[in-house]
């Protein structure tokens, strides 16, 4: 390698192999990855788990874990060769010249040192400070992280701060040397939308105010299309794709570009609800490499070439590479997307018949309190985690649920199933009155109710083959017995895509994305009318969501199943949803029809948690508005309106002592707020007109 | 902090008081009375009664333990039924100050090797020391203390004479002379716990080396001794440091076996001594004692370990 190559660049990887030794002998998991990163410059690297990304990072660094080893390649950090370095030398690399942000924050700190104890050591190992002059640099760093209160959160434990602010303290405790690359992996994969977005803003001033050049590791292509400059994609270990952030939103070269971007859901409120761009199969094993291009099998532009022998890294613009014979036939993703994509669906069919499958009339759940005050246990206090939720869902239809965690949103779905019994309130489905605990309720209101978890892992028993776990709500909700039973379970089993011989595996052998499979499909066997689906997505893979959102509205369409779709995230509920419900603290803000919701006038709230989503798409126009904190506790509920603490557009005394009225926007839209939907459309910024290349403020006058 | 203690030591008052019933029921059903204890067989039945009313036998149990209890709280600890004329106090002290002395040998003997084998076994995993370590903490495990302590009696003072077999001590010597005495009985105990010791701390220390925060600590450009001492050990002992306190109660109070085999007159002999006799001030007295040796090194243990572990102390 060209030495006088990498000499501009502040971090300059070239043809980097990496191995680890396992049983199954040697397993090249990250193959002759090449990449530069300048001063001042940010690269996104882009992939899903288990594509070796952190693997590439961490071993450019000469930081492996005792199997795994270099075998080819350089990396050059301002002109060093780090391969040259002794361990003493490199140590003064790390943490001196590069600082790291991880994905764990709270794991990431030491949980019995303090917050200025472990910041301070950076300034006492690398810049020759004593404790005293340290621990007054970690003070300052943490001011410019923009932490409220330093001196408090110095003296601080970890386990006593929230998710934001020790991702702050790892920020600050990584830019203390003023590093020259900046790592991070996965920084905000672990926070809240609302803070995520707060601590991408922080990253980008930070960028500007240091100079250095950020290597920034994630799945979220909405995330780099917030902060990176450049894109770099890699796929089972090897980097297929290098381009700058707008040339690969618009014109992707590699077809898993081109597929990461279609399988992510799109704000387009069209009236139609359309399928998902998806990777048919999954990620390739690294040890059994085809002998051609690594995403052939998977690819549908592959032609024989592409399986005869590997595609070269090849430039094909400038400052844009990619390992792909047909990167000519590759479409721009608006033209794939609507071409790869069918209609399934219309939005809101079922509010034209009128009918009402589940109505949930004012439900509230007391919990206990969970706090660590003594004075809370003492006292056996309670608190209402579900404050007088009412909503309704429609045959055939989804409702969204969104909100921040700890807004009470699983506590809902619990209650309308009846496995946490609700204080207050009625749940109604098809005109009865339900139980309160699932227990009590006759089997067939049981059936007609069914729930998807968020974590396979913990739903599905350990020790039950898949098609026992499928056959139980068969025979103890439908009494289908015998061969009927197995017959069932081989048609559920393709309903959901999965070969009829997993019935005879056990969890543990299968991936999330197949185990989540396999608990939609129990909660199918059922046969029942509605399915509740808490953050079913979430714990998994960008294209493994696409696949499984593309399968629930099939299921959606063909059994007329009406879901309640939980999730934090908007653009999935935005993309599911009939009708969306926003809720925080136990309370809902916001009800009303998706395409409605979706645009002004919002609820404040509403509008935070749009600003704050990630979108996809280098041309949208967000608003800048952003929550500080996190969701109060629901023992402190404030006073007024539950929100005023935390929004925006406060107006004061009357927010902070006056609970606000239900406005009603629109025929079945309504709005939790004391500020008119008129003044709230005037000052909205609407995520559509920006893509729509509106001018914002014309579009909303 | 404060209030954890204070909650602590209310505990141990409640605690301590609930184990006085029951060592106090337990004495009165013991089988065996006391009067035959002292005036022996063939004594009449009247110098029986009038011995009772002298120890306040006749009275309501409640009454007997109420005096009882505020004697003892007092200091009042009787006198010796079987070594008549003896003060309980007196004698019970001279042995838990013996107990003392082997407990500090032996806790040196194990506690020390075994963090530091520990340590080392679990930073170098599965290296040749390691193997080492667990197939030998295995094989020593389950060996209990009179075998070790035989074994190591025929090395050490019978083949080698380098020790004495006899850990007989006399009052009045000093701890420099009681020392040699005290090496053979302290190792016996060491090696039954070295094991457990060694085990648990490689676990723990296996566990931390695995964690994020030490994969931040290395990345920081820590070196390896600062990594070791500032962020692994502190997180590391915590299990090991808090089992060791624990074990204090047992080495003062609970080695009548290895006393027994040294001859040593430690307080676990005593308790022996007095359960054969029926000496029921002594018993009493004794186990009493243990119990609040073991509430002590309880509230020490909870203590270190809340110490350590900022989450407990928050």
């Amino acid at each position: 390698m060209d030495p006088t190559r990498s000499k501009g660049a502040v971090l300059s990887i070239a043809d980097l192999s990496i191995e680890y030794r396992t049983e199954r002998g040697r397993l090249p998991v990250v193959r002759h990855a090449t990449l530069d990163i300048d001063q001042q410059q940010s690269l996104g690297l882009v992939g899903e788990s288990g594509s070796g990304k952190t693997t590439l990072a961490m071993g450019a660094l000469r930081y492996l874990p005792e199997n795994g080893r270099i075998v080819g390649g350089t990396v050059y950090l301002r002109g060093t060769d780090l391969a040259s370095l002794s361990p003493a030398g490199l140590r003064h690399v790390w943490g001196d010249q590069v600082g790291i942000v991880y994905q764990n924050a709270l794991g990431a700190l030491n949980p019995s040192l303090t917050i200025g104890r472990q910041l301070r050591e950076m300034g006492t190992l690398h810049l020759d400070l004593g404790k005293r002059d340290a621990y007054r640099l970690a003070r300052e760093m943490l001011i410019k992280v923009a932490m409220p209160d330093p001196d408090t959160v110095l003296r601080r434990y970890p386990h006593q701060l929230s998710g934001g602010m020790l991702q702050r303290c790892v920020i600050a405790m990584a830019l203390i040397t003023e590093p020259s690359l900046l790592i991070m992996d996965e920084p905000t994969t672990a926070l809240d939308v609302t803070t995520q977005a707060v601590v991408l803003d922080l990253v980008r001033e930070l960028k500007r105010e240091f100079q250095a050049a950020i290597l920034y590791i994630t799945h979220d292509l909405g995330v780099v299309a917030r902060i990176c400059d450049r894109i770099a994609v890699m796929y089972a270990g090897e980097i297929v794709e290098t381009a700058t952030t707008r040339e690969l939103f618009k014109h992707p070269g590699h077809p898993y570009s081109l597929s990461l971007l279609g399988c992510m859901p799109h704000f387009d409120l069209a009236a139609e609800k359309r399928t998902l761009v998806t990777i048919p199969g999954s990620i390739l094993s690294v040890d059994a490499l085809p002998p051609g291009c690594i995403f052939a099998p998977r690819c549908r532009f592959a032609v024989g070439e592409c399986e005869a022998a590997p595609p070269p890294l090849v430039e094909i613009g400038a400052g844009h590479s990619c390992a792909c014979y047909r990167w000519q036939e590759v479409p721009p993703p608006e033209v794939d997307v609507r071409e790869e994509t069918r209609m399934i669906g219309t939005r809101g069919a079922g509010a034209a018949a009128g009918e009402v499958l589940l109505l949930a009339d004012d439900v509230r759940v007391l919990l206990k309190a969970s706090g660590r005050s003594l004075e809370l246990r003492r006292q056996k206090a309670r608190v209402h985690a579900v404050d007088g939720i009412s909503a309704l869902i429609r045959p055939g239809e989804t409702l969204g649920l969104v909100g921040e965690s700890g807004s009470g949103k699983t506590t809902f779905a619990r209650a309308i199933v009846g496995l946490t019994r609700r204080s207050g309130g009625e749940v109604v489905l098809r005109g009865r009155r339900l139980e309160r605990a699932v227990e009590k309720r006759p089997k067939d209101v049981v059936r007609e109710i069914q729930m998807v978890f968020q974590n396979p892992d913990a739903s599905l028993n350990p020790r039950h083959t898949v098609g026992e776990e499928i056959g139980r709500p068969l025979s103890l909700l439908r009494g289908v017995r015998g061969r009927e039973r197995e017959q069932l379970i081989g048609e559920l089993l393709a309903s959901v895509n999965l070969p009829r011989d997993f019935g005879s595996r056990y969890p543990g052998e299968l991936s999330g994305g197949e185990k989540q499979r396999v608990a939609i499909a129990r909660a199918c066997a059922a046969d029942p009318a509605l399915i509740l689906c808490d953050e079913p997505i979430s714990s998994l893979d960008v294209s493994v969501q696409g696949t499984l959102m593309n399968l629930l509205m099939d299921r959606q369409a063909q059994a007329g199943i009406s879901f309640l779709f939980i999730s934090h995230d908007l653009s999935a509920v935005e993309h599911m949803s009939d009708s969306i419900a926003v809720m925080y603290l136990g309370r809902l803000m916001e009800l009303g029809p998706t395409a409605e919701v979706m645009r002004p006038p919002f609820h404040p709230y509403t509008e935070a948690l749009l600003s704050a989503l990630p979108v996809p798409d280098i041309d949208v126009v967000q608003g800048e508005i952003r929550l500080g904190g996190t969701v109060p506790s629901a023992t402190e509920v404030p006073t007024g309106c539950r929100f005023h603490t935390r929004c925006p557009r406060c107006l004061g005394e009357l927010c902070v002592r006056q609970e606000p009225p239900w406005q009603a926007v629109g025929p079945s839209h309504w709005i939790y707020c004391h500020i008119s939907a008129a003044e709230l459309t005037a000052v909205q910024v609407s995520i559509l007109d920006g893509r729509l290349g509106l001018d914002n403020k014309a579009a909303s006058r | 902090m404060m209030r954890f203690i204070v909650r602590r030591l209310g505990m141990v008052v409640l605690m301590f008081i609930l184990v006085s019933m029951l060592i106090f029921g337990a004495t009165q059903v013991l089988p065996g009375d006391v009067t035959t204890m002292v005036l022996g067989r063939f004594a009449s039945q009247q110098a029986r009664e009038a011995l009772r009313t002298e120890l306040g036998l006749d009275r309501p149990l409640p009454v007997q333990y109420g005096a009882w209890l505020g004697d003892f709280v007092r200091g009042n600890w009787g006198i010796s039924v079987s070594m008549a004329g003896t003060d309980v106090r007196q004698m019970v002290f001279q042995r838990l100050l013996n107990s003392l002395k082997l407990a500090l040998v032996g806790l040196l003997m194990f506690a020390l090797p075994g963090i530091v084998l520990g340590v080392v076994a679990g930073i170098r995993r599965n290296s040749w020391l390691d193997n080492v370590l667990s197939i030998g903490s295995l094989a020593f495990i389950g060996l209990p203390e009179f075998v070790t302590g035989l074994l190591l009696m025929t090395l050490f003072a019978l083949q080698l004479h380098w020790l004495p077999a006899s850990s007989q001590v006399f009052a009045g010597t000093s701890f420099l002379g009681v020392l040699p005495k005290l090496i053979l009985p302290g190792m016996t105990v060491a090696l039954t716990s070295l094991a457990y010791v060694i085990r648990m701390t490689r676990a723990s220390t296996v566990e931390v080396m695995k964690t994020d925060y030490l994969r931040t600590a290395r990345l920081k450009g820590l070196p390896p001794h600062k990594v070791l001492f500032g962020h692994v050990l502190r997180n590391a002992l915590l299990p090991t440091v808090t089992v060791i306190a624990v074990s204090i109660g047992w080495l003062v109070g609970g080695l009548i076996i290895t006393e027994s085999l040294f001859g040593y007159p430690g307080l676990g002999r005593l308790v022996l001594f007095a359960i054969q006799r029926r000496d029921l001030p002594l018993i009493q007295a004794t186990t009493m004692l243990i119990v609040v040796i073991n509430m002590l090194a309880n509230l020490v243990a909870d203590i270190i370990y809340a110490y350590l572990n900022p989450q407990i102390r928050y």
